[in-house]
């Protein structure tokens, strides 16, 4: 019998010295039936495009506080593109400056939230993210 | 090329995707398995169980860079699988595999394959796929792999009949030298480790678990009345595991524990053990989800609503609809 469950990447990049938010996140989409995979603060992109890789997930939500989105975010892509994670959809998280957005879009985040985004929103975009997903058998 | 000869040849993506088909019992991932199947067996399965913080992860990821490294201190050829299970909630299905914090030293080691797994439900400590998942990453070329339980209490024993060489931590002040005593998982150690052993107590554990495991067996016990573990008596072996101290030590131990397996017979008679193991629990899953899903009389709802009536009891409901299945 062929189950299917999302399996997320909860990751911080950089150097944001908490992770309550991320936390907050991980937690709701576990109650919402899917297994995080939560890696911890202070993770490089390389990291985070290979702990993807590893745990062949759906999803990796980067969470970050620092203001080094536009060098973190594209570092990341670039790696998943590169390792033909094509179908990985990234979402950002954290403190992000709306004229950032219309650039992160083009790059290719999947959706961006920032703080006090209702988790039921996350999760409702999360799931119509994700039906979109190419069938990655084969 | 196909995805068994893309496993086979060594790719990380394809050995993830691979586990995924596998982990979601999807028919392709035992088509490739099957293929893949006599690749196996060549790697040695080490299980690290134990409560939760008694630190496990942190213990796997130091074990991992020791297992990496050779004698001249050089990182050798051999690759390590770690499968990290953490547990599934019973209510959402859902998960939080925090695994991997520990072992952030282990990442950009292209010989280190970490993958967390959800217990989706199974009560033994790991999943209903593990040992398949383990299999896998045998066919992939790993030597070792490293299987770290969820945080186990007292009975989830289910590592003892996955892995080659099973490794209980246990750490200072979790209770007293009847809990040593008890059955289950203190007897399926293979080698027992008193991690934190910077703390207060540590001594004390480590002396309590000694004469548990000595009472269980007497060195000078007469050879034809000891224990089908065959002589083995497990070491106890003292580590701070967040210091890196005392794995040496702990490698040590795992790999004299492999040639002893080899030297006295005892590895074939535990891949038999480990086999008959897999069949049996693979049987009892396959025949229950086949059940259910033909079950288009409904006789498990009715099955249920009798037993709520107590106009029978569960096992006799459970004796006759095997009695009906059967005719």
């Amino acid at each position: 019998m062929a189950k299917t469950t999302l399996r997320v990447l909860i990751a911080k990049p950089g150097l944001d010295g908490h992770d309550r938010g991320a936390m907050v996140v991980a937690r709701a989409l576990r109650d919402a039936g899917m297994e995080v995979i939560y890696t911890g603060l202070r993770q490089t992109p390389e990291m985070i495009a290979e702990a993807a890789l590893q745990e062949d997930v759906d999803l990796v939500g980067l969470s970050i506080l620092s203001g080094a989105h536009m060098a973190l975010v594209p570092r990341v892509l670039e790696l998943l593109k590169s390792q033909k994670q094509d179908n990985v959809k990234v979402l950002l998280g954290g403190i992000i400056p709306d004229d950032d957005l219309p650039k992160l879009k083009d790059l290719g985040v999947a959706a961006v939230f920032g703080p006090g985004t209702n988790t039921k929103d996350i999760i409702r975009i999360v799931h119509e993210i994700t039906s979109l997903k190419p069938d990655v058998a084969n | 090329m196909s995805l068994t000869e893309q496993v086979r040849s060594g790719d990380r993506l394809s050995l993830a995707r691979l586990l995924t088909l596998i982990e979601n019992e999807d028919q392709q991932g035992i088509t490739v398995l099957g293929e893949l199947y006599a690749n196996t067996g060549s790697a040695h399965v080490v299980g690290i169980t134990g409560a939760p913080g008694t630190g496990k992860s942190t213990l796997v990821n130091h074990l991992a860079l020791a297992l990496r490294q050779g004698d001249d201190g050089k990182t050798n050829d051999d690759k390590v699988g770690i499968i990290a299970v953490d547990p599934s909630s019973p209510f959402s299905g859902g998960a939080i595999l925090g695994d991997r914090i520990r072992m952030r030293d282990l990442a950009g080691d292209p010989g280190i394959f970490i993958r967390s797994m959800a217990s989706r439900g199974a009560l033994g400590g790991l999943s209903r796929t593990t040992h398949s998942v383990s299999q896998a990453m045998d066919a992939a070329g790993f030597q070792w792999i490293l299987i770290e339980t969820v945080g186990a209490g007292q009975a989830e024993v289910d590592i003892a009949s996955t892995a080659h060489t099973t490794i209980v931590i246990d750490a200072p002040g979790r209770g007293d030298d009847i809990q040593a005593n008890k059955a289950g998982i203190l007897e399926i150690a293979d080698i027992l480790v008193v991690n934190k052993a910077d703390l207060p107590g540590a001594e004390n554990t480590r002396r309590i678990l000694e004469l548990a495991l000595h009472m269980a067996a007497p060195k000078d016990q007469d050879e034809s009345t000891t224990s089908d573990r065959s002589n083995w008596e497990p070491p106890v072996i003292a580590t701070i595991a967040t210091e890196g101290e005392g794995i040496g030590e702990l490698k040590a131990a795992v790999l004299e524990h492999q040639s002893h397996l080899q030297i006295s017979g005892e590895h074939e008679t535990r891949e038999r053990s480990r086999v008959v193991h897999q069949l049996q629990t693979m049987l009892r899953d396959s025949l229950l989800d086949r059940f259910l899903e033909d079950d288009s009389s409904k006789r498990f709802d009715a099955m249920v609503e009798t037993v709520l009536l107590r106009q029978q009891s569960p096992i006799e409901a459970v004796g006759k609809v095997l009695d009906e299945v059967n005719t």
